[in-house]
């Protein structure tokens, strides 16, 4: 048996692919279709103090091996989520990452995690300060000195894994990745959406309604992999990598490049077990490659031409 | 009822009009627990460069030969990938989906009037095939003749057919609403109409018109731009009068007053 687990913060997986927030609904969902047992950890969709509706419609368009979403974080709220869905969520028996967002800064972000910290089914949380959905002039994941006080401040609200997720729409991803780790970050998930647009020629219109959207999918992933590779270089923290991955194949560009754990988005939806399968995918790749662990790959990456 | 992922072998695929195409899939669970008005999320062939799914209504459903129909307008790079796909191949689909059509609490005394725009004929094809109870009428709008679906298989399943065509090429020249109100005005005052709507958003929103000046319930199909398809990415939203709900999960069925047009 290979040996898939590894640690997150104070957090043991017993194997490194997560499902990303927002692409696995509350797990509920795929029912009959994934079975989230299989996989490392489930991390949920954004949640909020108060309830959200989210952006008009249209949210989502299909593009070059991608799409662009502008959900704008719909979601029930705190209260609903941990009545109704969290409940569901833990009887898989895998960790559950609970993701948070705050409209008000710092406030619901210490909000949110002083309610989370005292529940046992939470086994880490995210914060989701990279959601370009919100209609927020600047994200905090955009400016290292915001990114370091966010961090510091909901830091002191839990002794919990807290992991920070980093927007790749940033010039220089170390400088924010650093922020994080120095603040107290325990781990770093990157990368959220990519900010992009698509117009509808005949039209004349944007093809979603907020102009602006995320970009996800296999058309990020060499973004990612490069972003993971230049933060696995200057930081200590383990990455959880995530962005385009559709298969094993792409999974393993991640670990190499430096995640100690990868998360499935945007593959979910065309192929809802896939996640499950990457666990499989990791296991015979390590048995091939005669390698104990998926610790020997992460950061692996060989220097140069060969 | 959850919905399963299945290799489907395609049994038959081909034209039936000007870019409309059926693909008869060998889809034994499918063909058993799938309900009017539910859709499958059919996973395009590689080779044609789209990455979601597309979803299509089930046409057809026959339990005792294990298969199930598409009816699917060319339109783009997914639904031509999958014209193009041969008798024997197979096609990935996820599905049953969604909540479908509610007619159980039906009346002998309903006349279920069956309102088709295009290629809305999809899914109500297959109510006709389940409805038991009442007089069944279909009403079918098209660009022109040459586009006007599955007139035969309504008249095959009991159902009275009517045609209304942009052009005038067939039926009558105009809407399928103009249909519609003559229906109701000419109607034998002993049935009580219910109607069942899919096709463009404008003649849903005149149906709804019709529908409200009338008193009439109706149930509409709609469509929204489909990411996941299974409640998942909250995409696919539509306004009711109880906030956004999604197209793929509380739907695509909503009764026409608890929209918000
Ligand atoms: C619940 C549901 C049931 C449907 N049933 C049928 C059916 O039985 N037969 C049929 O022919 N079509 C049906 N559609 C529409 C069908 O999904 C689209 O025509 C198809 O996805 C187009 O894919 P494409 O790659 O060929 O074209 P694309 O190039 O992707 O799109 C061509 C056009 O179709 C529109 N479109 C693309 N994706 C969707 C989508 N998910 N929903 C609505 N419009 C879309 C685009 O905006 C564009 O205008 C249904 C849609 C929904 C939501
Ligand atoms: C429809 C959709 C909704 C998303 N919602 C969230 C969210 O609520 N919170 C968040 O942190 N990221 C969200 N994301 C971003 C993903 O978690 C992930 O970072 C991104 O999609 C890149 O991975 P992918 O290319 O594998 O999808 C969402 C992505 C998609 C496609
Ligand atoms: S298409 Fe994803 S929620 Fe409906």
């Amino acid at each position: 048996m290979q040996d898939l687990s590894v640690r997150i913060g104070s957090l043991a997986l017993k194997n490194p692919v997560m499902v990303a927030s927002g692409t696995f609904g509350y797990a509920r969902e795929f029912k009959g279709l994934c079975d989230p047992g299989k996989l490392g950890a489930i991390v949920t969709k954004t949640i909020t103090v108060r309830p959200r509706q989210g952006n008009p419609v249209p949210r989502t368009c299909e593009t070059p091996s991608g799409m662009i979403n502008s959900i704008g974080l719909e979601n029930p709220g705190i209260d609903a989520f941990l009545d109704e869905k969290l409940p569901v969520m833990q009887k898989y028996g895998v960790p559950v990452i609970v993701s948070i967002a705050s409209e008000k800064d710092p406030e619901e972000f210490v909000a949110l995690t002083r309610r989370l910290d005292k529940i046992r089914a939470v086994a880490a949380i995210e914060l989701n300060i990279s959601c370009p959905n919100m209609k927020k002039k600047r994200l905090i994941a955009q400016d290292a000195r915001a990114t370091a006080s966010c961090v510091r401040t909901v830091r002191k609200a839990t002794g919990k894994t807290l992991i920070t997720k980093l927007s790749p729409n940033v010039t220089d991803i170390t400088r924010i990745a650093l922020a994080a780790q120095n603040a107290g970050s325990d781990a770093l998930a990157l990368i959220n959406t990519v900010q992009g647009m698509v117009i509808d020629v005949e039209a004349r219109r944007p093809k979603i309604a907020q102009a602006v959207g995320g970009l996800s999918g296999p058309a990020i992933r060499p973004i990612a992999v490069r972003m993971v590779w230049e933060a696995y270089k200057k930081v200590g923290i383990p990455l959880i990598g995530m962005g385009g991955i559709m298969d094993t194949q792409s999974a393993l560009e991640f670990f190499i490049a430096g995640a100690t754990a990868i998360s499935v988005g945007t593959a979910n939806f065309i192929e809802p077990g896939i996640a499950a399968e990457i666990v499989s995918g990791l296991e015979e790749h390590l048995r091939k490659n005669k390698l104990a662990g998926i610790k020997e790959i992460i950061g692996s990456l060989r220097a140069g031409l060969a | 009822m959850s919905a399963l992922q299945t290799d489907a072998t395609i049994k038959a695929n081909g034209r039936v009009a000007h870019r409309f195409s059926r693909i008869v899939l060998e889809a034994p669970e499918l063909s058993r627990t799938a309900r009017p008005g539910n859709f499958v999320m059919v996973k395009v062939p590689d080779a044609a460069g789209a990455l979601l799914r597309r979803p299509l209504s089930i046409h057809k459903a026959e339990a005792g030969r294990g298969r199930i129909e598409l009816l699917y307008e060319i339109v783009g790079p997914g639904t031509c990938a999958l014209s193009r796909k041969k008798a024997g191949e197979s096609i990935n689909v996820i599905g049953p989906l969604g909540n479908g059509f509610d007619f159980h609490s039906q009346q002998r005394d309903a006349l279920n009037i069956l309102v088709a725009g295009g290629i809305g004929v999809a899914p109500l094809v297959f109510l006709a095939q389940r409805l038991k109870k009442g007089k069944m009428l279909a009403l079918i709008g098209a660009r022109t003749a040459a586009h006007i679906l599955c007139a035969a298989d309504f008249r095959k399943l009991g159902c009275a057919v009517r045609i209304a065509t942009d052009d005038g090429s067939a039926g009558l020249r105009g809407r399928v609403t103009d249909l519609l109100v003559d229906v109701l005005m000419r109607r034998e005052k002993d049935f009580c109409p219910v109607l069942y709507g899919c096709g463009p958003k404008p003649m849903l929103e005149a149906i709804a018109r019709v529908c409200r000046e009338n008193r009439m319930q109706a149930q509409v199909s709609l469509e929204a731009h489909m990411a996941c398809g299974i409640g998942a990415c909250l995409g696919c939203v539509v306004q009711t009068t109880r906030g956004y709900e999604r197209v793929c999960k509380e739907g695509p069925v909503f009764r026409i007053d608890d929209l918000v047009w």
